[in-house]
This record gives C-alpha cells, sequence and structure tokens, in this order.
C-alpha cells in the first residue's frame, strides 16, 4: 500500500510530543484562507509516494534524536484524506510499540474508529468554533468536525487542541472567552497551543498561480499570541459556577 | 609533618596524588557529583556588577577605537614585563591582567618581527624605537629560522594556497599548560619536581640532541616557574605554596594561564578543565562556612571576566581570515568519569551560569563534553543556556574519553589533549580541494598557472575519467603529505628553538607525548568532486596552458551531506587515505600524527584562494566550514546532514576533532522553551550516540540570522519553521531572506 506525500520532516520539533518524524500527506478538502501549505491540497503528479514499511524504516533510522517521548505524527495536506494508508501505518507503528500523533482537522466524512484505535495523541486543528466564522475561514461545513471531535470524545482519545490566531479576524479577547468556554466542555485536553499566523507562504501561492486572500493582513503578533495563550489557559483552568 | 604533606591539603583525601604530581587523582578521589537543577545558582554580587560594567564600557570603547584598545610599545612580552594591572581594584576577587591595564595588547616579537611591526602598523602605533633597533639587531626570530630551513616546494606551496594558515610567523599556540598545578602543589612543588630531571650526570649518546635540548628547556621551565611566582608576588599573593581555599585555588590557577598570555600569542591559548577541580576548593569552603552560593558564584563570574578580556595583538590579514578577533579561551566541562559518574559538578552550572550573570559571550569558549549518562539536570541546564545566549560548543565524550581517559581538555575548538601529559604541535591545514585540482592538472596550479607539484601529468580527457582522477589524486596526496610534513617538522623545531613557550610547558611532565595536528580545509568540496566525476559527466573547461579553469557538470550526483553512503563512503575514504600518508611519515620528537576537520572561518580564505572545484563550486567561492557539507546541498534535512558527518572517523584518523556547526531558530526547536530544551537535549543525544565529536549549535536570533544572510556558509542548513512550514534559508535570495528576518523576527526581545 502507498500513501501520497508531499514532504517529510525528520525533525519534527513541533508537531506533537518530543522530536518526531512528521509525515506531510497530500490532499485536503479545505481551503483555509491562511493555509501555509497550499502545495499539498491536491494530490498530483509531483507527488511522492511512500509505504508503511517506509515510514518505520525511517523512523529507525532516526529513532536515535527522538528521545523518549518521540513518535511519528501524521499530518498534511489532511491526513484523513488518506485514512486507509494512515491506519496501515499506525498498525505497523503500534506493533512495534511506536508513538502516533495525527495532526488534523477532523474535516472529512468517514469512520475513523478503527483508525483511533492505533493513534495515541490526536492533535485537533479547531479552525473556529462558530458555524458560520468556520465557513469563512475554511469554505466548509463544520458538520464533519464535530462529528470527528464526537468520536474522539466516544473513544476517549488525548488531544492537543491548536487554532491559528489571525489579526483582526480572532486575536480579540472575546473571541479567547469564547474558545475559552467552548474548549471546557471536551474532555481528554492535554495541551490547547494558539499559532501566530504568518505570511512566509505567500511566495508559495505565487509560484502556483493561488491567489493569496490575506495580502493585506498583517502577520500575527508572536509576543500578543503568548498572552492570548496564557489567558486561554487561565480561562480554561478558571473554574465557573 | 611529611615532607609530601601540606597544611592547605586538611580535609583531601587519598595519597597517590601527594607523591607524585597527579591532580587528575586528586579529582576523582575528592570531587562531589552533583545531580541537581540549576535551581541553586546565584545572581552576580555587587562587586562583580561594579567590575563587570567597567568591563562593559572598555569593550565599547575597543570597538570604537576600531579594534583595539591600546598597546605597550615600550616593553616587549614577557611574564614579569608588566607591572601589575586593574579593573576596579577593591572590587576584585581575581586578579592579574596581561599588561598593566585591562585590554592593552602586547607585542610579541619572538614568533617573527615582520608580522609583529605590520600588526602595530595597521593599529596606527609605533614601537620605541630603541627596542625594535636592539630586538631586531641582536636577536633572531622563529620565524627567520623557519625561512632558513624552508624547501622550495614549500615555499611553492604556501605561496599558491596549498598550504595555508601555517603558524610559521607568530605562535602557534594551542597547548594547555595544566595550570591548576599550581594551585594544588605550590610553586615550590613543581621546581623541586623540575629539578629532579635534572638529575642524570651523563648524556644519552643514543639520544644525544633531544637530551641537551630537553635539558635546556627544563631549566627554562624552572625559570618559567619562578618568573610565575614573581609575577604573582607583585599582586601581593605567595603562589610557593599549595592554595589554601577556593580564591587562591582559583587566582594560583589564573596566574599561570595568564603567564602563558602575557608569554606567548599562539592563535589559541585555551584554559583547560577546570571547574570541577575549582569545585572541591569551593565545597570544602561552602563547608567551613567561608564561602556562600554568592561568594561562590562571584568567584567564577569574576574569573571568566579576566579570561573575556584576554587579548593579542593581530594584524588585519589575521582577522580577515579568523573574524571576530578570537583568542579561544576553552574552558571544558562536564563529561563523564567512568560509564556511571560523570565529573559534573556544580561549578560546572557556574561557568554556564556566568553567561547568564554577565552577557552572552563568545570567551571563553565554553565547551560542554556530553555524554550519554551526563545528568539530566546538567543536559537541560546546558541546553536552556544554548537556548538562550547561543554561547556554547559540545563535543562527544563518550567519542573521546576512550582514547584520552577522563581528565583531557578541549584546546582552540576541538583538539583535545591529556591534560599536562599531551602538548600540540599545531599543524594548520592542507588544501585538499586544490590538491585535487592539481591532481587534474599536473600539479599547475589552476589561479597562477605556476608548476608547484612537479612529476604528474596533466588529465586531458574530455570528460574527466574516475579512475583516471582518483589514481593521479592518491598520488598527489602522497607527494602533499611529505611537503606538509616537512613545512610542520621545520616549524615546530624552530619554534621550540626560538619561542619555547617555558610557562606552559612547565606545567606539563618532563617527558610529554607530542601531538602533530594536521588538517584538512575544503574537504565537502573534495568529495562532492569525486562524487560528480563519478557518478555524473564532468568536462573541464581548459584554457590555453591546458589548466581546467572551470568545470561543465551533465547530470546529478550524490552529495555529501544527505546521510547516501554512495558518497560518504569516498567521504570517509578519503580522509583515512591521506591521513595514512601523514601518519608514515617521520615527525619532529617522534609526534603522533592527528588530523582535524575544522576551519572556524578561514574557509572562506581558502575558498578566495581556490579555483572552480568539478562539484560545482565556483573559482574563489567559500568552501563549507571544517566537515560541513556544502551549504545548500545538504537538502534533505538536518538529520542526514548530522549523520553524515558523524560517519568521518575519529579514532586513529581525525584525532583531532571533526567540527560540524547546526543552526536553528529558537521557536522552531518547539513551541515553548521546555519543549525546546528537552528537543535539544535529544539531537545532540542523538547525534553524539553514532560517535561523533563535535557540535556548533547555533541557536539563532535576530541578529545571527542578519549575519547568516551575509555569510550564509556559516549557518549550513539553516531551516526556519514555524509549526509546519519549512525554509531552508540560504536557499532564499537577499530580498526574501530580509523579509523572513522581518517576520520572524518582529517581536521586541
Amino acid at each position: 500500500m502507498k500513501g501520497y506525500i508531499t514532504d517529510i520532516e525528520t525533525m519534527g520539533l513541533v508537531d506533537g510530543p518530543g522530536t518526531r518524524l512528521v509525515i506531510f500527506l497530500s490532499g485536503c478538502p479545505l481551503r483555509c484562507i491562511y493555509c501555509h501549505n497550499p502545495e499539498t491540497w491536491k494530490i498530483s503528479d509531483f507527488t511522492q509516494t511512500i509505504s508503511p514499511h517506509d515510514v518505520l524504516n525511517m523512523y529507525n533510522k532516526f529513532k536515535v534524536y527522538y528521545g523518549e517521548n518521540g513518535g511519528v505524527t501524521f499530518s498534511g495536506g489532511e491526513p484523513l484524506v488518506q485514512s486507509k494508508f494512515v491506519l496501515e501505518c499506525a498498525k505497523l507503528l503500534k506493533k512495534h510499540n511506536i508513538s502516533t500523533a495525527l495532526d488534523t482537522s477532523g474535516a472529512v466524512s468517514g469512520d475513523f474508529s478503527k483508525l483511533l484505535d492505533f493513534i495515541d495523541l490526536v492533535i485537533l486543528d479547531v479552525k473556529a468554533v462558530d458555524e458560520n466564522e468556520y465557513k469563512k475561514i475554511c469554505g466548509n461545513s463544520i458538520e464533519n468536525y464535530n462529528k470527528f471531535l464526537s468520536l474522539c470524545q466516544k473513544n476517549n482519545k488525548k488531544l492537543w487542541l491548536r487554532q491559528v490566531i489571525v489579526p483582526s479576524l480572532n486575536d480579540d479577547e472575546n473571541h479567547i472567552t469564547k474558545l475559552a468556554n467552548y474548549i471546557k466542555n471536551i474532555k481528554n485536553v492535554e495541551k490547547v497551543e494558539l499559532l501566530p499566523y504568518h505570511s512566509m507562504a505567500r511566495d508559495k501561492y505565487k509560484k502556483l498561480g493561488i491567489e493569496y486572500k490575506l495580502n493585506n493582513t498583517m502577520d500575527m503578533d508572536k509576543q500578543k499570541c503568548i498572552e492570548l495563550e496564557k489567558k486561554l489557559i487561565n480561562l480554561i483552568n478558571t473554574k465557573t459556577s | 609533618m611529611d615532607k609530601n604533606e601540606f597544611k592547605e591539603w586538611e580535609g583531601f583525601v587519598g595519597e597517590s596524588w601527594k607523591n607524585s604530581i597527579d591532580v587528575s587523582a586528586f579529582i576523582d578521589q575528592n570531587y562531589t557529583e552533583y545531580l541537581g537543577d540549576d535551581s541553586f545558582l546565584a545572581p552576580k554580587t555587587q562587586k562583580t556588577t561594579i567590575v563587570w560594567n567597567k568591563c562593559r564600557d572598555l569593550l565599547q570603547k575597543e570597538t570604537q577605537n576600531g579594534g583595539c584598545l591600546d598597546v605597550e610599545t615600550n616593553i616587549l612580552s614577557g611574564i614579569t614585563a608588566f607591572g601589575p594591572g586593574y579593573i576596579d581594584k577593591p572590587n576584585e576577587v581575581i586578579v592579574g591582567l596581561q599588561t598593566d591595564t585591562p585590554l592593552k595588547r602586547i607585542v610579541n616579537m619572538y614568533g617573527g618581527t615582520k608580522i609583529a611591526l605590520k600588526a602595530l602598523e595597521a593599529h596606527g602605533y609605533k614601537l620605541n624605537p630603541e627596542v625594535q633597533k636592539h630586538f631586531v639587531t641582536y636577536r633572531k626570530t622563529h620565524n627567520d629560522g623557519v625561512f632558513d630551513a624552508y624547501t622550495p616546494i614549500i615555499r611553492r606551496a604556501r605561496k599558491n594556497g596549498l598550504l595555508t594558515g601555517l603558524p610559521d610567523g607568530y605562535g602557534r599556540g594551542r597547548i594547555i599548560g595544566d595550570y591548576r598545578r599550581i594551585a594544588l602543589y605550590g610553586v615550590d612543588r613543581l621546581i623541586e619536581e623540575k629539578q629532579k630531571d635534572l638529575q642524570n650526570d651523563f648524556l644519552d649518546e643514543n639520544n644525544l640532541e633531544e637530551n641537551i635540548r630537553l635539558r635546556e628547556e627544563v631549566s627554562e621551565q624552572i625559570r618559567a616557574l619562578n618568573q610565575i611566582k614573581e609575577m604573582a608576588k607583585s599582586y601581593g599573593y605567595d603562589i610557593s605554596h599549595p592554595a589554601k581555599n577556593a580564591q587562591e585555588a582559583i587566582q594560583w590557577s589564573y596566574f599561570g594561564y595568564l603567564a602563558g598570555a602575557k608569554e606567548n600569542n599562539g592563535a589559541a591559548t585555551s584554559m583547560g578543565r577546570d571547574a570541577t577541580f575549582f569545585d572541591i576548593y569551593i565545597e570544602r569552603d561552602l563547608k567551613k562556612g567561608i564561602l556562600s552560593e554568592s561568594t561562590a558564584q562571584e568567584l567564577i563570574d569574576q574569573f571568566v571576566i579576566k579570561l573575556r578580556l584576554i587579548r593579542h595583538l593581530r594584524t588585519p590579514e589575521y582577522d580577515e581570515l579568523f573574524a571576530g578577533d578570537p583568542t579561544w579561551v576553552t574552558e571544558s566541562l562536564a563529561g563523564m568519569l567512568d560509564e556511571k559518574h560523570s565529573l559534573v559538578t556544580k561549578t560546572s552550572f557556574r561557568f554556564l551560569h556566568t553567561l547568564e550573570n554577565l552577557d552572552p559571550s563568545a570567551e571563553p569558549n565554553l565547551t560542554v563534553l556530553w555524554a550519554k549518562n551526563l545528568p539530566m539536570g546538567f543536559k537541560r541546564y546546558a541546553s536552556k543556556i544554548s537556548i538562550r545566549t547561543d554561547s556554547i560548543q559540545y563535543e562527544g565524550d563518550d567519542t573521546m574519553r576512550p582514547l584520552y581517559g577522563h581528565d583531557y581538555a578541549i584546546s582552540c575548538c576541538v583538539s583535545s589533549m591529556k591534560e599536562g601529559k599531551q602538548m600540540q604541535f599545531f599543524g594548520a591545514r592542507c588544501n585538499l580541494a586544490k590538491a585535487l585540482l592539481y591532481a587534474i592538472n599536473g600539479g599547475y596550479d589552476e589561479l597562477s598557472g605556476a608548476l608547484v607539484v612537479e612529476g604528474f601529468n596533466k588529465l586531458e580527457d574530455e570528460v574527466l575519467d574516475y579512475s583516471k582522477v582518483r589514481k593521479n589524486y592518491s598520488g598527489m596526496m602522497k607527494k602533499i603529505a611529505k611537503i606538509y610534513v616537512d613545512a610542520n617538522n621545520i616549524i615546530h623545531y624552530m619554534h621550540d628553538k626560538y619561542a619555547y613557550e617555558a610557562s606552559q610547558m612547565a606545567l606539563h611532565d618532563t617527558y610529554v607525548e607530542r601531538l602533530m595536528a594536521f588538517g584538512v580545509a575544503g574537504f565537502s568540496s573534495a568529495v562532492d568532486s569525486l562524487s560528480a566525476i563519478k557518478y555524473a559527466k564532468v568536462k573541464p573547461i581548459r584554457n590555453a596552458q591546458g589548466i581546467a579553469i572551470d568545470f561543465d557538470i551533465i547530470g546529478d550526483f550524490p552529495k555529501y551531506g544527505n546521510d547516501d553512503d554512495r558518497v560518504d563512503n569516498l567521504a570517509v575514504e578519503l580522509i583515512k587515505e591521506f591521513f595514512g600518508y601523514l601518519d608514515s611519515r617521520k615527525l619532529y620528537r617522534n609526534a603522533k600524527a592527528t588530523l582535524s576537520l575544522l576551519t572556524i572561518t578561514s574557509n572562506v580564505m581558502y575558498g578566495l584562494k581556490t579555483g572552480s572545484t568539478p562539484d560545482g563550486r565556483k573559482a574563489g567561492e567559500a568552501f563549507a566550514p571544517g566537515a560541513n557539507p556544502m551549504h545548500g546541498r545538504d537538502s534533505s534535512g538536518a538529520l542526514r546532514s548530522l549523520n553524515s558527518v558523524a560517519k568521518i572517523p575519529f579514532a586513529n584518523c581525525c584525532q583531532d576533532g571533526v567540527s560540524n556547526t547546526f543552526s536553528i531558530v529558537p521557536s522552531a526547536l518547539g513551541h515553548d522553551e521546555t519543549e525546546q530544551i528537552n528537543n535539544l537535549v535529544n539531537i545532540l543525544d542523538g547525534y553524539f550516540v553514532q560517535g561523533a565529536q563535535h557540535i556548533n549549535v547555533n541557536v539563532l536570533n535576530r541578529e545571527l540570522l542578519i549575519d547568516a544572510m551575509n555569510n550564509p556558509w556559516k549557518y549550513p542548513n539553516l531551516t526556519i519553521r514555524v509549526s509546519g512550514y519549512a525554509v531552508n534559508f540560504n536557499k532564499l535570495d537577499r530580498a526574501h531572506q530580509e523579509e523572513v528576518i522581518a517576520r520572524t523576527f518582529h517581536e521586541k526581545r
């Protein structure tokens, strides 16, 4: 079995716990306005292929760098687009006691309960809490995401929640409060990360001939993003009566 | 009291180190390993703040003054040549400067008058004419001696940049005295031991010259020891006896180092491995209640301030070669005693903590000897300080310890030596990329057109044939090795004769082991060139003289730095072969040959003096530094690049060091500082567990990223990653790099 990928990061340091092998899979149903990997949207002729054994071999090759809590993260694109391949990989990795993480938007329809049995951590991208806002950012309905989150909750999956923060889109306190209240109702959340929007992908759009929708948006101030994250975590940890 | 017993040793255990000079045994039997974290550390004291603020002002003035604050023009170098000097006497707990005021540089003429006078002139100074007249009239220098003996072919090889940076006009450096001996034994005991080595009534006729030379040297060593005593006395200290407390232990050791820095001007004058030794005294004082954590840190902070002020007078050419006026006052920290016990003490932390208490600084060159079993608390603290200050380099203790024992120190950047038992003849570098061009061009230099190495035919094929090139290259390397060895034999013969480092050698065993440290520049370019010739089609473009001045490369080829054995094996085979040629020759004073892949910043200059190479590198372009892959060619990720370098053999080949540089921005290392620290620990563990020797971790801040834009070769494989988005910084054009800098670092620091 083959998977279609756009890139492999052998020294993944920011996508899941520890140092990890990150597989960037091709294909994504969403068209988020701030997407920084537009080259992963479509499975094209230039896409490379890889087998589950290739993934295992690559992990073993660099194992010495991955420490005790490292492992493999499936990212993308949207890894659920190739869920069968991810399942085969995860099965094989779990057979060798390797930690697996799925970095996903959850925005694909289908039954992923079998896959989740072989995934240790779901890094879930919370694009937006509100249905309309979600559609505005991603161009799709929030329905698939909601179903996927419910499945994670039902199967007691460990979760890391992430959100990209974009100036004047979702960087206000009001928004953070709303997000905090939303997260409070989710169980098994181990970590919450806010990622500052950056425009470094603009060149990729140019090369691919795709229109960049945030041309007039500044990069998110990193310090402010860190402060918002602290605020969010404080709010989540505050008990409400 | 027993003859071998001093009251200053009260509370120390063990006997063996009392009967003979053996600092290592003293450490093993008396140190206290520390397994905790950094929470015990203290901020700088009021005294340190005052002293450091004065130094900051002086350092700023030095920069404003074009990089040199002052030069002493009436007195020449020497251990007792200068009166005592202070920064702020009442607040200094460790004293001693090279001259009578801070940052005033010494003129050292023993290595060569030409370079010394040139350096003076470049900085706008003139030596006292009387001093100059007498020195030049009555004294022959190392440089004079070398050029009396150089062979014609050495001169040609030197002139054409085949052999570069040879220490034939100034001090060779790289020698580390075991300065701790002064603290532990006092100077009188050391003199007594040296005198024993002069007791033979008769010379050994089978070894006549060496015997006479050594007798003269030991006498000079004793003279130097007496001078160190005299110099210390000018600061009000009697160092004839052992040090009685921590302040004295650090002060005594520093006087030993300082004597070396007054007497010599070698490129690298490193400090050694002192933290754990000092810690024994600090622990004893803490127990006695005569020292607190705050005053213990004060001693280390102030000692480090002194090391930061070490200066040598250099020419503009030297500064061009080694940017940033480096002195390589390397201090080696941590490492293991054996498989289970580390040599980490609280003072190992205190040394790293100086980077927080004072400002980040390149000097002293703090070097962590990394091992798999180092205590996690120390690993994490070192990583944290790396991320915050970018001022630490790492070397593989598990790689070096089996060869050097557990009491070795790093000299310069990567050269390991047993403290007090081994010395080094620094041998600079041979340009292996140029040697390959000579193999193609029949010994003619591709830039000057001169015939440098005779006895080879030009290769005249339209497309270069790998086996022919490789065969010629072997012959060429063998011959060049002979030239290179001859040059170093002459240099070190003359250096011993005219510029002997008496104070530093006095702090070695009399029967010392000598290493002759050869080096290679242009390594990755030579390797990729071989790969191109083997796996692609390489057509030389020849000038009228028939010399290949450029190359057409048709097709792709595997490149060093991608963990690809097809080319990495060529790299290993090449370096082993060249070392074999060096190792098979007879070396001055029966030295043992070692080899390094280390260029520091000189890769730019060596590249400038080298024509286009078959790997696609154009004439004049910089080489990659040290053992690094060529920038931009290690395109399959940082770990594959590290893996390629980790394959270069250390033991019995590149035993003088395999230097590697690794760059990353902090945000790319992890989402928060805890993650960043853990991840850096993982990378270092993963790299060194493969038998690697050295890594320079550039955790880049904004200023460094700007430097990376201007000097891409200094930051190989620099990846900027922001959660799922990666760019290779060096592949971006200038305008885009500026943009990335603006975007990556728009926050206020």
